[in-house]
């Protein structure tokens, strides 16, 4: 569930991104009413509420009257346009940073990779 | 409908002592609050005082405007849960569930009947013979089904255990979705319940010490860690909370927000900045050498 040390509605809202990355969620789907999430995942509504405002600030969800919220149509592609750009600093330096720490050669990163082809 | 908690420049003295030392707050109706304090803080003080159990020594309580002591209209609005119950012990429970059925206007018998189902309470035994959870669970149905718009629950399910404390949190919150009103929580189990709360307010000896959005205050602490001298300049002139050394590696726990130009240089600087739990924070907030 969510941890107490840093914004629930943040996390909220990654797991929202993560569900519609994963594909779990999908174009135009209807998401979880604030209240459905916020009793299921024992957070306060206006909690949940905020994380929801969030997405719909940065396009992934978007409102409909009276209905709920929905996935934007190309919240999938932006999300994962978002996080390749990230990829290589966040996950690829962070690997190399880590490597140089315990003694792994590059080298032998690189053969893995080529083996993974 | 709900209902605003106001308190104006609130003193309350027992003799000498001085429980509540010129507190002002303002609760917008139909909110989940986290009331916070150390035993002694002056937590129950303030919240006998918002239900009328108690008349200020000075300042005033006002609840949707208006005056709660000796005002009995409005007072049937307040429900005030503590972790026993307001009744003589040789009554049992079925009496005191007569009581409330007549006493509150907006009493749900179904939901009622619900509760004690769920929470297990003994409606046959006199209320002396009641374990200390068997208490815990009759309060806390009995502030439930009042559905009173201004609902206190002080300290109400301490006695109770873990799996029945996480029930009450599920039917509060869900109770609260379907029926709006304005509810205060003191508590000492924090990181149980924490995320409920809409606001916290924090109190220690009888002042308020914090009182903000959750979320915000979650944000504004924040543990700074790295080289000691880089953590020492980084952290100089700011309100610091905390501090821990192991070997050259300090940790220090700064109160506010940092913008992002100053989180860059502490990244720069090799610091690594950690969030602040909010049981954390409030530790940092009232601890003893702060007092």
């Amino acid at each position: 569930m969510f941890d107490d040390r840093s914004p629930i509605y943040l996390q909220i809202a990654d797991k929202i991104k993560e569900d519609i990355l994963s594909g779990a969620l999908g174009e135009d789907e209807q998401v979880m009413s604030t209240n459905q999430y916020a009793s299921f995942y024992r957070i306060n509504p206006a909690t949940a509420a905020k994380g929801f405002q969030q997405l719909v600030e940065e396009g992934v969800l978007y409102k409909r009257r009276g209905i709920g919220m929905f996935v934007s149509p190309d919240a999938r592609e932006k999300l994962r346009t978002e996080r390749r750009e990230r990829f290589f600093e966040e996950v690829v330096d962070a690997m190399i940073t880590e490597a140089r720490v315990i003694g792994i050669p590059l080298d032998e990163i690189v053969r893995r990779i080529e083996g993974a082809k | 409908m709900t209902l605003s908690v106001e308190v104006k420049d609130l003193t309350i003295r027992y003799g000498e002592t001085v429980a509540v030392d010129g507190l002002t707050l303002k609760l917008a109706g139909g909110k989940i609050y986290g009331l916070l304090g150390r035993n002694g803080s002056g937590k129950t003080s303030v919240l006998s005082a918002v239900s009328a159990f108690r008349k200020a020594t000075s300042g005033a309580v006002l609840v949707g405007g208006a005056e709660p002591f000796e005002n009995a209209a409005l007072t049937r609005q307040i429900c005030f849960v503590r972790d026993r119950v307001d009744a003589q012990d040789g009554d049992c429970a079925r009496g005191v569930f007569r009581m409330a059925r007549m006493l509150r206007p907006n009493w749900d018998e179904e939901y009622a009947q619900a509760l004690i189902e769920r929470f297990h309470v003994p409606l046959k035994k006199r209320i002396g013979a009641l374990s200390r959870g068997a208490k815990s669970a009759l309060s806390v149905t009995l502030g439930l089904a009042a559905r009173a718009p201004v609902t206190i629950f002080d300290e109400s399910y301490l006695g109770m255990d873990a799996p029945s404390r996480y029930a009450f949190y599920d039917e509060l919150l869900n109770d609260y979705i379907a029926h709006p009103r304005t509810i205060i929580i003191s508590t000492h189990l924090i990181e149980e319940v924490g995320s409920l709360f809409e606001e916290v307010v924090i109190i220690d000896k009888g002042r308020l010490v914090a009182h903000d959005d959750t979320e915000a205050l979650r944000a504004r602490g924040v543990a700074v860690t790295g080289p000691a001298d880089a953590v020492a300049e980084f952290t100089a002139g700011r309100t610091v909370l905390g501090d821990q050394r192991l070997g050259g590696t300090r940790s220090t726990t700064i109160y506010g927000q940092l913008t992002a130009e100053e989180r860059g240089r502490a990244r720069g600087a090799g610091l690594d900045l950690g969030p602040v739990g909010l049981q954390d924070l409030f530790v940092h907030l009232t601890a003893e050498e702060r007092r």
